[in-house]
């Protein structure tokens, strides 16, 4: 032993700081949300951790480049109102993307600690920062330039929408955001569940751009309650569309009418934005499933089968047909599925649906899949098993395996320009579409995504919007 | 807000009228278009077909019957009350055009949708033959409206009390074939009026559209609960329809997933009788 090299004393590492959460077994039958967020001490201690890169990685792992160090460095300090100010310059949705961002793939995954060790926890600070403000930390509002007397509509009142709305009132404009359903927010609303992302935060949101003079006209389906066309005639100068993409896609197998198959579109709007958890109380109900399966291995296929658990379902089933490693969900969202007790079957893919003689589903039959040769994108193919057809019983089946474009609004929109499977073409770098004057961003240009790249094309469209505004096309 | 600028109770009670401001949606709704209407902070998205709508006044109307817990809290709405939300309007509009000879046939609240519709029919220059039912004289709404859109109006009862004694379809029969053979068929009503009606036409070749009143959520073609199958194949009725060729229509399954929430919705009724109840005491 003494003749071993003596190590070196090491500085006392601080380790990434836990974010605390709910027991597992509690919260899997409740709605409230899942990480408890980090106390005041354990942020600093985690701020601390960043060593303020020269050359930050982080920010270049971030869609919209928030000034990470900057923002680390006043959260080691305390200072939170420094820490939420530098957030915000890049950043209008911080409590919202602190929390549902997919940080493992974007800043996280970028972060230089993360070659040895943990990751600086970005997102949990910009949690905590976000919270603390909102929390009555600080009641400021931004700055708004002088009025310009320009009119400009926003349709939708998701991520993209929201952060236009944001930007081109603060540089003086008018702004009106039309929403189709009686509640802003989009999938933040809809689709998100309370769990994961309580929707006073969002309405808080909401509200601080009315505040800011933002209109809002909820309860208007752009393409039936009036068409752009018609916005253009009432006096707006530029529009902006972000309509997200709501198409529900079903899987074309036999039994998908039977009661119990829902899509997650419909599934997640009737428990979050209906609040069908808490029927009676309110009016909208849901079929509540004992034995429950989720098709598809996204965030929404995680949601879903959350949502289940808490509404008493005895065992959910996510079926998925590739396996694991290509699940596109979020890390922490199949971790947190797995640890509330979700059961997962890989390279299964169902085939029908099985119903009582009320139409009432009572199983799924599938089949399982191993993965063939490579495909053009270098994934490897699942292909069926013959003869491995087994039944899965279930009273509820969700299905979970994407969204396409809603023709609603582009259908009653001549001129709009749409790529061959429907969504808007724009130009990646403005937002502009064919049509003078509009511009779209989020999900109908780029099919499903995610809320920070949503919000990052809004940003890009609201300053091409304010130079047309201001300097002309 | 949108609020309740005038109400009438008809058929004893069972149905009632509400003329809503709502102006952006008067200016816009054709007909065989549909609103949703939220009462409440609490309440559920309730699809209901423009009876009519004024531009001017900046007004709709929708006639409803009274069957559980969201149609007797919008009936227990005073006039000057409002509903929170009403979106609209909603769905395709229907395919006003001249073929000839048109028979709209219209059964219980069905007829309140059918109206719009059998004007709009002949103000497109058809010859328009109108037949409603009900099961009882009391139960009728709108013949004089009915009889003022229509060129010929016939009227049925079940129990004979009033009219025709007997079902739409044995008057509609009549028009089916032989010299007043009409062109198209329209048919609004309960679905197995609706299943039984096209069913009948269909034997005689007569082309035959119908509105469907699934259950649904967004009516926007968000979520997929509206899906009705026509022609084999799986349609939205909120954004596809309401209408559709009814020859072709499932009405079976249609059937089934109207009972999708039966126990929920009795438990919800039962609950807000309670409710009122309370408040009465
Ligand atoms: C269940 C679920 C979970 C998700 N989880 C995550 C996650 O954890 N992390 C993440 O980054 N992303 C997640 N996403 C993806 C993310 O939410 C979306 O990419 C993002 O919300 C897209 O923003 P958007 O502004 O383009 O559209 P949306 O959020 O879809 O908003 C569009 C809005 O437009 C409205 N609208 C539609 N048509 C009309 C019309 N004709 N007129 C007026 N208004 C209209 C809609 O009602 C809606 O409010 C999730 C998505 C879902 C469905
Ligand atoms: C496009 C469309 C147009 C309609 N137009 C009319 C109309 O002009 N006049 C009229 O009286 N009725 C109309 N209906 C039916 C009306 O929506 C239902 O009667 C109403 O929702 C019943 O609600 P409730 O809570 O009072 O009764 P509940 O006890 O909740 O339901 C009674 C029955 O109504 C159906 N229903 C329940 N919830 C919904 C829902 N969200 N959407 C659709 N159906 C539902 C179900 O079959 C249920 O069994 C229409 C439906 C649709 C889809
Ligand atoms: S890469 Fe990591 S350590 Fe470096 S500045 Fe960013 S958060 Fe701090
Ligand atoms: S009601 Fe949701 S798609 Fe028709």
């Amino acid at each position: 032993m003494s003749d071993k090299p003596v190590d070196k004393p090491k500085k006392d590492k601080v380790p990434r700081q836990a974010m605390p959460e709910q027991e597992p077994q509690v919260r899997a039958r409740n709605f409230e949300e899942v990480p408890l967020g980090l106390s005041a001490e354990s942020a600093v201690l985690e701020a601390s951790r960043c060593l303020q890169c020269k050359k930050p990685s982080c920010v270049e792992g971030c869609p919209v480049n928030v000034q990470i160090p900057e923002f680390i460095k006043c959260m080691a300090e305390g200072d939170f109102l420094g820490g939420i100010r530098q957030i915000w310059q890049r950043n209008s949705l911080p409590a919202v993307c602190g929390r549902v961002c997919p940080q493992e793939a974007q800043c996280e995954g970028s972060c230089v600690l993360g070659k040895k060790d943990a990751p600086v926890a970005i997102g949990n600070l910009e949690r905590f920062a976000a919270d603390w403000a909102r929390k009555g930390g600080t009641a400021e509002l931004p700055p708004k330039a002088p009025p310009t007397g320009k009119k400009v509509a926003v349709v939708g009142a998701g991520p993209a929408s929201l952060t236009v709305a944001g930007d081109l009132i603060l540089r003086g404009h008018e702004v009106t955001m039309f929403e189709a359903f009686h509640r802003p927010g989009g999938v933040l609303v809809y689709g998100i569940p309370e769990f994961r992302l309580p929707k006073e935060i969002v309405f808080s949101e909401v509200n601080f751009l009315e505040r800011l003079g933002v209109k809002l006209e909820c309860n208007t389906v752009v393409g039936r309650s009036i068409t752009v066309d018609e916005l253009f005639e009432e006096g707006f100068d530029a529009i902006f569309v972000a309509v997200g993409a709501g198409l529900p896609k079903f899987l074309g197998i036999p039994g998908e009418n039977y009661i119990g198959v829902y899509s997650a579109n419909e599934y997640l709007t009737r428990s979050n934005l209906m609040k069908a958890y808490l029927f009676p109380k309110y009016d909208t109900p849901v079929v509540i499933g004992k034995q429950v399966v989720v098709l598809g291995g996204g965030n929404v296929a995680m949601d879903s089968a959350r949502t289940a658990l808490r509404l008493g379902a005895d065992q959910v089933h996510i079926v998925y047909r590739r396996s694991r490693d290509e699940m596109p969900a979020r890390a922490a969202e199949v971790h947190h599925a797995e640890e509330e007790g979700v059961k997962f079957q890989f390279l299964t893919a169902p085939t029908k649906f099985i119903a009582d003689d009320k139409g009432r589903v009572t199983a799924m039959e599938c089949q399982r899949m191993e993965l063939g040769e490579p495909d053009a994108s270098g994934r490897r193919r699942p292909v069926i098993i013959k003869g491995s057809e087994f039944i899965l019983d279930c009273d509820l089946a969700v299905i979970a395996v994407g969204a396409g474009p809603n023709p609603l609004l582009t259908s009653s929109t001549p001129g709009i320009a749409l790529n061959k499977w429907g969504y808007i073409d724009a130009d990646p770098k403005t937002g502009k579409t064919a049509l003078k004057g509009v511009w779209a961003g989020g999900d109908i240009v780029t099919g499903s995504a995610t809320v920070i790249l949503a919000m990052g094309a809004g940003r890009l469209a609201a300053n091409s919007i304010h130079d047309y505004l201001m300097r002309g096309w | 807000m949108y609020e309740i600028l005038n109400k009438e109770v008809l058929a004893q009670g069972t149905v009632v009228l509400n003329e809503i401001s709502a102006p952006r949606i008067a200016g816009k709704a054709k007909p065989g278009q549909f609103v949703i209407l939220k009462a409440n902070e609490t309440g559920e998205r309730v699809p209901l077909t423009m009876a009519d709508s004024d531009p001017k006044r900046g007004t709709i109307t929708i006639i409803y019957q009274v069957v559980g817990k969201s149609t007797h809290m919008f009936a227990d709405m005073p006039v000057g009350a409002s509903y929170q939300d009403v979106i609209g309007p909603l769905g395709k509009a229907t395919h006003l055009e001249k073929v000839g000879r048109v028979a709209c046939v219209g059964g219980g609240t069905g007829v309140a949708v059918l109206h719009p519709i059998t004007r709009g029919m002949k103000e497109a220059g058809n010859e328009v033959i109108a037949i409603i039912g009900a099961r009882n004289k009391d139960l009728l709404i709108l013949e004089d409206k009915m009889r003022a859109a229509s060129h010929v109006l016939k009227v049925c009862t079940d129990d004979g009390s009033y009219g025709h004694h007997g079902f739409v379809t044995d008057v509609l029969k009549g028009y089916l074939t032989g010299p007043e053979k009409v062109d198209l068929v329209v048919g609004i009503g309960p679905v197995p009026m609706m299943k039984f009606l096209t069913k009948l036409t269909k034997e005689y070749g007569v082309k035959t559209m119908v509105s469907l009143n699934p259950i649904m959520v967004d009516g926007t073609g968000m979520c997929g609960c509206c899906r009705v199958t026509v022609g084999g194949k799986t349609q939205f009725a909120c954004v596809d329809g309401p209408e559709f060729d009814g020859h072709t229509v499932d009405f079976d399954e249609l059937t089934q997933r109207l009972a999708a929430y039966r126990e929920d919705e009795a438990k919800s009724w039962a609950r807000y009788k309670e409710e009122c109840a309370c408040r009465t005491r």
